[in-house]
């Protein structure tokens, strides 16, 4: 028998509404989960009394009649998000003890929509890692294994709590955010699905920012069904948010139609890596075939400068990384580090900052400030700038030729073990981004679906990129390749 | 270009980031390793590109110059390590 925690967002749903359960037993049973899956180190702040009570509200506007899609649903969020009165940290120490007076407009629009919090998910600090290693909580876990070897694996980060609880059934879904893969990277380690909308979709007011014109929220879920479902309740414009788009919301969930006859998918050249593992290469042919088979046309593209778009991203990522965290300072909130006598303010913000920010934020941080200085800021900032035009016009040119997505893997690789890479230099780290990064430079929507298993066992994902505020098409198009991949794995419960 | 740790303190101190010392020579080396992998980007031909200011074409708003929110004091010092009688507070700033 399915537990409830083990729904997905649209069986629970229906579930709800059909009077089959309800949304206080949803959330105990994720709760219950949530307390066995300590080995996890997934939720970093658990909200229990604020998850029953939302449940019981919910619990009462389904009786009333008034049932939202995502109305009694238990979901995490990520700690990225400020959450009103609750831990909110971005995996950070700077952060330490910061309780926001304030909700971010995603996680407010997921609780008028009913849902209902269980608690603030592990990421890496400040976003700025691919492995959920660089976190103040220390690494949160992938529920897979390597068949029967128990080495820990990686979730994938940013989003690595995200992912590892939604793949382990603690939550029914969970949110994300990606400024170069983060939410995609994770959901193809860990097999479950993950949308990065077009940029300005969703609203950023309240997320704490990494990189402004590379940030996104999305939702992590177990089914691209439940992604439609939940982005809808996520996204909407923002008077809040100045580059948030004031264009209607589709009816996602509508789109999904299962039909992709007659559309065109591209398939880039660029894509196709040294080295890439002979799983991955074969993942991607099964995916042009699964399209094939459902009447799409495949068609040869080119992106001619996917190569450059991982360089541009180290210098735009840094540089407004550098500016957004200029203001942990420790005078307005989180850590101050305790000064010596005779200490000035210059010696407060040192001390602070070095104190307060992990390895990986300093490194960045200071990249940022290097190619924005003065004497650089062309060589490197204006550069970089100007060839994310050119790795934007790449996608122009082919949507204008009548591509409506392009199928690329999701990851260079099946998920890692933890610490497999601290010795190696932060660029190695850097390229489990090669293939989501173009999407975030050109402010695309992009997927992550899980595709199958490779030989040991760990699920791998393919990506599929879409046109700007094509989301419904896109996750239509995703809902086919879902199906016909017929993914249906889960881990083996360990923990 | 190549980051020396003279380079690199100077970041460090830009940044408003303490560095000791003797942990200069690695993270100039790290600098490199990054930085090496950016010069790739000296490669494409950016003749005639405008770099890139918003990547959606879109105007941002506007809105008209009210009042929306305020008198949240207290809301706003609720997080300070140091705040006293509404101020936040800090080491002497000016000799």
């Amino acid at each position: 028998m399915t537990r409830l925690n083990e729904l997905g967002l649209s069986a629970a749903r229906d579930a709800l509404r059909a009077g089959e359960t309800t949304s206080k037993d949803l959330t105990e049973a994720c709760l219950t989960a949530i307390e066995a899956a300590g080995a996890l180190n997934a939720f970093v702040h658990q909200t229990p009394d604020l998850a029953l009570a939302r449940a019981a509200a919910a619990d009462d506007r389904i009786a009333q009649g008034d049932a939202p899609a995502m109305c009694g649903l238990p979901i995490g969020i990520k700690d990225l998000f400020c959450t009103k009165g609750v831990p909110s940290q971005a995996g950070s120490r700077i952060l330490e003890g910061f309780l926001p007076e304030y909700e971010s407009t995603v996680s407010q629009n997921l609780a008028d929509a009913g849902a209902v919090m269980l608690g603030k998910l592990n990421m890496d600090e400040f976003a700025m890692g691919s492995s959920n290693e660089t976190s103040v909580y220390g690494n949160a876990v992938n529920p897979w294994r390597r068949g029967n070897d128990d080495t820990a694996l990686t979730p994938g980060g940013s989003s690595g709590g995200s992912a590892s609880a939604v793949a382990a059934d603690l939550c029914l879904a969970a949110t994300g955010t990606d400024t170069g893969g983060s939410i995609r990277q994770p959901a193809a380690f860990t097999g479950t699905v993950g949308i990065k909308p077009t940029y300005g979709r969703c609203s950023r007011w309240g997320i704490v920012a990494f990189a402004s014109s590379l940030d996104q929220a999305g939702p992590m879920t177990k089914s691209v069904r439940d992604a439609a479902i939940m982005l809808e309740a996520m996204c909407g414009h923002d008077a809040k948010d100045s580059t948030s788009a004031d264009i209607p919301v589709p009816d996602f969930e509508a789109a999904l139609t299962g039909d992709i006859r007659g559309k065109k998918i591209g398939i880039p050249k660029e894509y196709r890596m040294d080295g890439m593992p002979d799983a991955i290469e074969a993942l991607w042919q099964d995916g042009i075939a699964m399209m094939k088979d459902a009447g799409a046309s495949i068609v040869d593209i080119s992106l001619p400068h996917t190569k450059y778009a991982l360089p541009a991203y180290y210098v735009i990522a840094p540089a407004e990384a550098s500016s957004n965290l200029a203001r942990y300072d420790g005078v307005r909130y989180g850590h101050r580090a305790k000064l010596d006598q005779g200490d000035g303010i210059t010696e407060m913000y040192e001390k602070t900052r070095a104190e307060g920010f992990g390895d990986e934020v300093k490194r960045r941080v200071m990249i940022g400030t290097y190619v924005l200085s003065a004497g650089f800021y062309d060589a490197y900032y204006n550069r970089a700038r100007r060839v994310r035009t050119l790795i934007k016009r790449d996608f122009e040119q082919v949507f204008a030729q009548g591509i409506d997505a392009i199928l690329t893997p999701a990851t260079p690789s099946a998920a890692f073990g933890l610490g497999e890479m601290t010795d190696a230099d932060p660029v190695a780290m850097y390229l489990n981004d090669v293939f989501t990064v173009t999407v975030n430079l050109a402010g695309l929507p992009g997927i992550a679906v899980p595709a199958g298993l490779d030989k040991q066992g760990l699920p791998l994902g393919l990506q599929l990129i879409g046109q700007p505020w094509a989301e419904a098409d896109l996750l239509n198009t995703a809902h086919v390749l879902e199906t016909a991949a017929g993914f249906v794995a889960k881990p083996a419960k360990w923990w | 270009m190549s980051i020396d740790e003279t380079t690199a303190a100077r970041v460090a101190k830009l940044a408003r980031i303490k560095v000791e010392p003797e942990a200069l020579p690695a993270l100039a080396g790290e600098f490199n390793t990054i930085l090496g992998f950016i010069e790739q980007l000296n490669e494409v031909d950016i003749d005639g590109v405008a770099p890139m200011t918003s990547v959606t074409p879109q105007r941002l708003k506007r809105r008209a110059d009210e009042v929306r929110e305020g008198d949240q004091q207290a809301k706003i010092l609720s997080n300070a390590p140091d705040a006293r009688e509404g101020f936040f507070a800090v080491p002497k700033v000016v000799e």
